[in-house]
């Protein structure tokens, strides 16, 4: 059987202001009709740039230096720019990370799905509705007619990455190109869309191509997988092979660094970097947060109350309940304790962390820390108040919570000078250096900018200025989701190690309930503003009570073994 | 939609009272006396206190504004002194001038500036990048009354081909009847082609005047919005689904770059305004710019008032102008109004 899309030594470079790169080295890649084939690998492997390459829509910077594309016998690298037009959308098409990005924000989703039809000649200006409306059905979308006049921010994240699948197989296209297609979506929504993708490309005899940088979900998706590593495959295989048993060193890291189901935070580093576990935390039994039935409530905004007000008509109708983004929760944390706070998106998770961190005013409930009512204390003057360096927070994206005007060092010192009581430049600094000593950060990194360091690198630095003024409580706010799975592992393993030496206490938001197991005690999960579960990370886990918590559990796909 | 415009005609009723207690405080903190200046040097003190109780000046501040007020509201704006005429009479013949040369520049800016910033985006690098930047540069480094004379006297002076630069129409031609004032549409309308041939020359050296010092602006901010929206991921998703670059460009790209564009229009119109009042000078036109700083050299109160007064309502009008073209570009300010 020949190939449907068949790669040879492709090489991909880009100009740079450090001259050329190579982002793609000498690449091989076979993709057989019908067959779903997985690039996997971690920022900056490449994986991207290769599907990019085929299609042709590089950078301006970046061209194909080598190598060779043929698809379905066709030469895609020697093809004129015309030819290819008409190739992307009819023949090949792609699916993107960031679904509501991908979309133009400012165009109805159906026209957007028409200019597509109408390009490539599958509709005329009579038919060209009813047919965007038959791919906004044939991608589950409920109530088409309606949808189809809908801009892209009046939809769900899910909801975007349908539209964007219908416009990728709005042509019915012979291959399809899925660059991180779930990366940000929910674990359940996740599971929706590739199913979704599954179907519909088997019921058309599609080939897939689906580029992610998570194992389980090409495990579960793909019938082949390449494994790449900085520009070049160093493994290809059958995706069962590949997972029971890795050959190549960076496959078996890779392997070993995703969570999943009995795996333990050491377990996550190579054995050869891996310290002994930290002893179990030695959790008093004294509480140090209590949370009791906190509340926040959204005044609901919608055209049908102001216009019924407008007309008169308010008084008539029942006043809207206003919308409570948390719903009267009640949780402890002990001292050294970790707490998960697990849900999806929308489940007020944030809320409540944004509320303990004293951002946001409660509309009803306490938060004592301690003993001491910080609930009482108004949020636009907790910065003041002397219990605000008691909590200290790590954020999700490790690059925009830091100033790119500060060094390392600036930005860790920050809380230093603002509430520290150290005194003198030379303090400071000292201060500086042992907490990278503690978080792992080479000192010759503190001058740096944060342009200049990765993102591991970076997470470092949120971490140190974090327990700076050595706090009793740390808000990790999904601290590890915009990292690469091996950046993770050490992350997670940092921040276990410090809670061992410094004895803080955790409160860990997080989507992943993989991660969370591995970091914390006890985990709540919670559902629109209300806890559905909770208790120790061993018993949700493994013994899930609630079918919610089933529901999320089943839908993380996870590599075998 | 109906509805935001109707509220955004609200938040209006605030400036505007705010418009013209400033108008009415400014013209009364301007240094000089105008009862002196209209007496006349040799005038005594029984006079000049007779003038300034003609005009009202003797009574106090309140009172005056009072007065003022009666008068707005009668659409009285008083006499400019200098000419006897009424103001509102000035301003309602001169305001078309002013418009006419300021939107044929504003237009004629925008014909030029957008697609070169366009080019320039897509083109990011090339030949006409540079142009596109050469120009701009040019545009906003030369001011208007020294780019007005060397226009004059290169196109009329040395070359011939422009007319001699006298105002509106040239000495052979007659206005055409009123309509609307702006001689472009009135003369068409009247089917007078000959004159409508004659405002055009006259108009094309002002209008390019002016808007060679619009275009900088219009096209550095077309082109910069242009290549932020183009390195968008959903433009990457247009391409990938093999849109022609045309459709890319114009209906995906272009579109969303927009905003900022149209922004910078409201702007660019403000500053043409202040422009033209060199360039009315330059080129002798009855506009009411060179009519209102005439007024304020004499310390005339009243046309200084309807001009200020004019103007204000001009950029009121032009910005509510910007937010509702808003809405009709993007549906997300659509929903925050």
């Amino acid at each position: 059987m020949t190939a449907l899309l068949d790669v040879k030594a492709l090489t991909v470079e880009f100009a740079t202001r450090r001259g050329t790169v190579q982002a793609v080295k000498t690449v091989d890649l076979e993709v057989a009709k019908g067959e779903t084939v997985g690039i996997v690998g971690e920022s900056g492997s490449g994986k991207s740039v290769t599907s990019y390459a085929v299609m042709r829509i590089l950078d301006r910077a970046g061209r194909i230096a080598g190598g060779s594309v043929a698809f379905s016998g066709l030469d895609l690298k020697g093809a004129t720019e015309a030819q290819m037009t008409d190739i992307r959308g009819r023949e090949i098409s792609m699916i993107f990370q960031n679904p509501r990005m991908a979309l133009n924000p400012i165009r109805k989703v159906g026209r957007q799905i028409e200019d597509v039809l109408r390009r490539h000649a599958q509709a005329g200006s009579m038919d060209a509705r009813a047919k965007a409306i038959e791919m906004l059905e044939q991608v589950k979308i409920a109530r088409p007619e309606e949808r189809y006049h809908a801009y892209p921010f009046e939809l769900s994240g899910g909801m975007c990455q349908r539209i964007v699948i219908a416009l990728a197989l709005a042509c019915r296209p012979q291959l399809l190109i899925a660059d991180e297609p779930t990366t940000g979506l929910d674990v359940t929504t996740q599971k929706a869309v590739m199913d979704l993708v599954t179907e519909l490309t088997r019921a058309r005899g599609m080939s897939t191509i689906l580029i992610t940088h998570d194992l389980g979900l090409a495990a579960a998706y793909c019938d082949k997988v390449v494994v790449m590593k900085k520009g070049e495959v160093v493994e290809t295989a059958a995706a069962r092979d590949v997972f029971a048993a890795p050959k190549h060193d960076y496959t078996q890291k890779l392997m070993c660094a995703t969570p999943r189901p009995g795996s333990t935070l050491r377990g996550l580093l190579p054995a050869e970097v891996a310290a002994a576990p930290n002893p179990p935390a030695a959790v008093s039994g004294e509480v140090l947060l209590k949370v009791q039935n906190l509340v926040k409530e959204y005044p609901r905004q919608g055209v049908t109350k102001s216009g019924a007000q407008m007309f008169g008509r308010g008084a008539a109708q029942e006043p809207e309940k206003p919308f409570r983004a948390v719903d009267g929760i009640s949780f402890e944390i002990r001292r050294g304790e970790s707490l998960g706070l697990v849900g999806e998106s929308g489940c007020g998770k944030s809320t409540t962390s944004m509320m303990v961190m004293r951002l946001l005013d409660p509309t009803s409930g306490n938060i004592t820390l301690g003993g001491d009512d910080i609930g009482a204390i108004q949020a636009k003057s907790f910065a003041s108040s002397p219990h605000r360096r008691r909590i200290q927070m790590v954020f999700q994206d490790p690059t925009d919570s830091l100033n790119p005007r500060f060094t390392a060092s600036r930005a860790i010192a920050d809380p230093l000078m603002r509430m520290g009581a150290l005194k003198g430049a030379g303090a400071v600094r000292a201060r500086c250096e042992q907490l990278a000593n503690l978080v792992g950060l080479p000192l010759d990194l503190l001058d740096r900018f944060p342009h200049q360091m990765s993102g591991g690198q970076k997470a470092r630095v949120g971490i140190a200025r974090a327990i700076a003024l050595d706090p009793e409580l740390v808000i990790l706010d999904e601290p590890t989701a915009a990292l690469d799975v091996s950046v993770q592992a050490v992350v997670l393993n940092l921040l276990d190690d410090l809670k061992a030496k410094l004895g803080m206490s955790y409160l860990f938001v997080s989507h992943d309930l993989h991660v969370v197991r591995l970091l914390c005690d006890r985990v709540i999960v919670m559902r629109q503003g209300a806890i559905v579960e909770q208790g120790s990370s061993q018993d949700v886990l493994e013994a899930p009570k609630a079918d919610y918590t089933r529901e999320l559990i089943s839908a993380i796909p996870h590599p075998p073994g | 939609m109906l509805r935001a415009t109707l509220k955004r005609l609200v938040t209006i009723v605030p400036t505007l009272i705010g418009v013209v207690v400033v108008t009415f405080l400014l013209t009364r903190v301007l240094p000089g006396d105008p009862a002196a200046y209209f007496a006349g040097p040799t005038a005594d003190a029984a006079s000049i206190e007779q003038i300034r109780k003609s005009l009202g000046l003797d009574q106090s501040l309140p009172q005056q504004f009072l007065r003022y007020l009666g008068d707005l509201a009668r659409g009285d704006l008083g006499n400019a002194l200098s000419t006897g005429q009424p103001v509102l009479k000035e301003i309602a013949s001169r305001l078309p001038a002013s418009a006419e040369l300021t939107l044929s520049a504003l237009a004629l800016s925008i014909l030029i500036a957008v697609p070169l910033g366009i080019l320039a985006a897509v083109k990011e690098g090339s030949w006409i990048d540079h142009l596109c930047r050469v120009v701009t540069t040019a545009g906003v480094s030369l001011p208007v009354f020294f780019t007005g004379v060397l226009f004059v006297c290169i196109f009329y002076y040395r070359l011939g081909w422009a007319p001699a630069p006298v105002g509106r129409l040239d000495l052979y031609s007659v206005a055409p009847p009123h309509v609307t004032g702006f001689f472009l549409i009135d003369s068409l309308l009247a089917g007078d082609f000959d004159t409508f041939r004659a405002t055009v020359a006259q108009l094309i050296l002002p209008a390019s005047t002016m808007a060679l010092f619009a275009l900088a602006p219009i096209a550095r901010m077309t082109r910069a919005s242009m290549l932020s929206v183009l390195s968008s991921e959903f433009i990457r998703t247009a391409r990938a689904s093999g849109l022609n670059s045309r459709t890319v460009i114009l209906r995906y790209a272009f579109r969303n770059a927009m905003l900022p564009v149209v922004t910078t229009l409201g702007m660019v119109f403000s500053f043409l305004l202040g422009a033209n009042v060199l360039v009315e000078k330059v080129f002798a036109w009855p506009g009411i710019g060179s009519f209102a700083v005439e007024a304020l050299i004499q310390s005339d109160y009243a046309p200084v008032q309807g001009f200020v007064l004019a103007m204000a309502l001009l950029y009121v009008a032009l910005n509510l102008m910007i937010d509702l073209a808003y809405g009709v570009i993007d549906p997300r300010v659509r929903l925050e109004a």
